[in-house]
């Protein structure tokens, strides 16, 4: 039998052509998904850059937000997002990880850790303007008053359920035996838990707190109704405060031409910060990996 | 193999008859008496009476499932940490019955160290591995710890081949330096006994000798208990061995007598290979 003896009765074979035909077509159409779906990404990243890079000066870094029809730059909107991302992140990261080390090592046969868990995923979904109106209700009401302390909390409901999730998922990656080595050296169990568990399991958790970082850093639903919004300069938390994506909306839909660049520059600095967290999360992923 | 006279007479009876000869000079170092576990409802060893010697190595062997794995957890209470099981009877352990419910289960561990199937290094560097056990009992100043540390890792018969590299992650190491590195860091608690659950059975053959070899070696100063699907092995490393089978104990003597004379026709069946 030679090589194109076996070929051509491998065509002939109408079972066998039907079935490479059908390969044909299914890998076609997957192809074709794929470039629909990325084409979009590649378009809004094209016209990010092509609107936003334009706008991109020292100016932006230094200089507030101008009052219409005049210069100006973005400094105190990207401080007031990086002081209630950090506060956020310092509010939910503890409540988060010791939520899911409480799933992952000591609830895990419990039946209320079926019910948090179940909570947990529904918050993981909960849609963030949802989220801004209960922090309304519950701090912004009471308060009288919009403020950066209120827009914090609002990022930190977010951020904890992501937290927990893959700090459960993490633990639950370290095997169990190397618990059982722990303790079969007399290590109690919190101790197992802090030295050696979140040990095994820190970049994965690492990786969670920057995901969340990268989820709410985009967020503009809950900051209108806590933070609102100011034109000014400001540290004082009990004011209202600014933020990248609400100024990214006041601007966008204003009628200023200045106002709308700042806002694509904006846009685009978001964009640029999601997506540097994300590679981030990703190497270190891959680093804990390998 | 000859024990100091001025030793007392073993006190509990061993279940083997054939076995009594060598068995009366020594001491019991853990006495298993009328020992039953259980799985939540299921029971998964019925009425084991046994002891293991103090520096004699004791090995369990059977077909998968006879309850050789789950006796040797119950040494170090190591079924603590999941719900559902537990066991009754009565273990001694020293004079002390290691069941009862007060028992200080993490200075327990420390006095009865386990090595795993599967190698179990710390997520840290070698040195760590086997400081971190030092530190849990004994605060000692660098230099003490230091020299330790090597002890410990020449007991592992490691020390030549990581005294370079102390600094790099127990992780790097191969499969059979993992498990000697597991070894010591049993060891560097001072235990008194140490199980050992299927050391070998993730090891190649050079590995897996290289780890017999060190049992042997420890037998001096520790009462060892080794799990194992390997009946060679079994012959090779210990003095004593238990042929355990749906959760029974069959037959109990030394290794040399059951291997080469059985008095239970299943136990028979097993070493020649005719089930398991």
């Amino acid at each position: 039998m030679t090589a194109t003896a076996t070929k051509s009765a491998a065509l002939t074979n109408p079972l066998y052509a039907g079935r490479r035909r059908r390969n044909a077509i299914a890998k076609g159409l997957a192809f074709a998904a794929t470039i629909f779906g990325l084409g979009w990404l590649v378009l809004i990243l094209g016209v990010l850059i092509y609107k936003g890079l334009g706008g991109l000066s020292l100016t932006v870094f230094t200089e507030n937000t101008p009052p219409p029809g005049a210069a100006g730059g973005l400094l105190n909107a990207i401080v007031g997002s990086l002081v209630m991302t950090a506060l956020a992140v310092i509010i939910g990261t503890p409540i988060g990880i010791l939520a899911g080390t409480y799933l992952a090592e000591y609830g895990r046969h419990d039946k209320l850790s079926s019910v948090v868990r179940f909570i947990n995923d529904i918050l993981l979904s909960a849609p963030s303007i949802v989220i801004g109106l209960f922090v309304y209700e519950i701090m912004v009401a009471p308060m009288g008053h919009f403020s950066g302390w209120a827009g914090a909390v609002a990022l930190a409901v977010i951020v904890i359920p992501v937290v927990v999730r893959t700090t459960e998922d993490m633990l639950s990656l370290v095997p169990d035996t190397l618990r059982e080595a722990a303790a079969s050296i007399g290590l109690p169990r919190a101790h197992m838990i802090v030295r050696i568990a979140y040990r095994a399991a820190q970049a994965g958790i690492v990786t969670g707190v920057l995901l969340a970082i990268a989820r709410i850093s985009g967020e503009t639903a809950p900051l209108l109704f806590t933070a609102l919004n100011n034109q000014f300069w400001t540290m004082n938390m009990n004011q209202p405060m600014p933020s990248l994506p609400v100024v990214i909306f006041q601007f966008a839909l204003s009628p200023y031409a200045e106002w709308q660049k700042l806002a694509w520059t904006g846009a685009l600095l978001i964009t640029v910060t999601v997506l540097g967290l994300s590679i981030l999360a990703r190497s270190l992923t891959s680093a804990r990996k390998s | 193999m000859s024990m100091p006279s001025t030793q007392a007479p073993a006190v509990a009876a061993p279940v083997a008859t054939h076995a009594k000869a060598d068995v009366a000079k020594l001491t019991p170092k853990i006495s298993i008496k009328n020992l039953e576990f259980f799985y939540g409802d299921s029971r998964a060893l019925k009425g084991i009476t046994l002891s293991l010697y103090a520096n004699k190595a004791t090995a369990f062997i059977g077909p998968s499932g006879c309850g050789k794995s789950t006796l040797l957890r119950i040494l170090n209470r190591m079924y603590d940490l999941y719900p559902g099981q537990r066991a009754t009877g009565e273990v001694m352990f020293d004079g002390d019955n290691l069941l009862r419910d007060d028992q200080d289960i993490n200075l327990l561990r420390a006095r009865i160290g386990m090595v795993f199937q599967k190698p179990t290094p710390f997520p840290m560097s070698i040195y760590e591995n086997i400081a971190f056990g030092i530190r849990l009992y004994e605060s000692l100043p660098k230099s003490e710890l230091d020299g330790r540390v090597e002890q410990a890792l020449r007991r592992g018969a490691l020390w030549d081949e990581v005294k370079d590299k102390l600094g790099a992650s127990g992780l790097s190491l191969s499969g059979g330096q993992q498990q000697r590195l597991c070894i010591a860091r049993t060891v560097a608690v001072k235990p008194e006994v140490i199980l050992f659950d299927e050391p070998c059975s993730a090891l190649d053959p050079i590995s897996t000798a290289k780890i017999e070899e060190l049992i042997d070696e420890l037998k001096q100063d520790y009462t060892i208990v080794i799990v194992t699907h390997n009946m060679q092995q079994a012959a090779r490393v210990s003095d004593f061995t238990a042929f355990m089978y749906l959760g029974e104990l069959v037959e109990f003597g030394a290794t040399a007598t059951l291997f080469t004379t059985p008095s239970d026709k299943r136990t028979q069946a097993y070493i020649t290979g005719r089930f398991g």
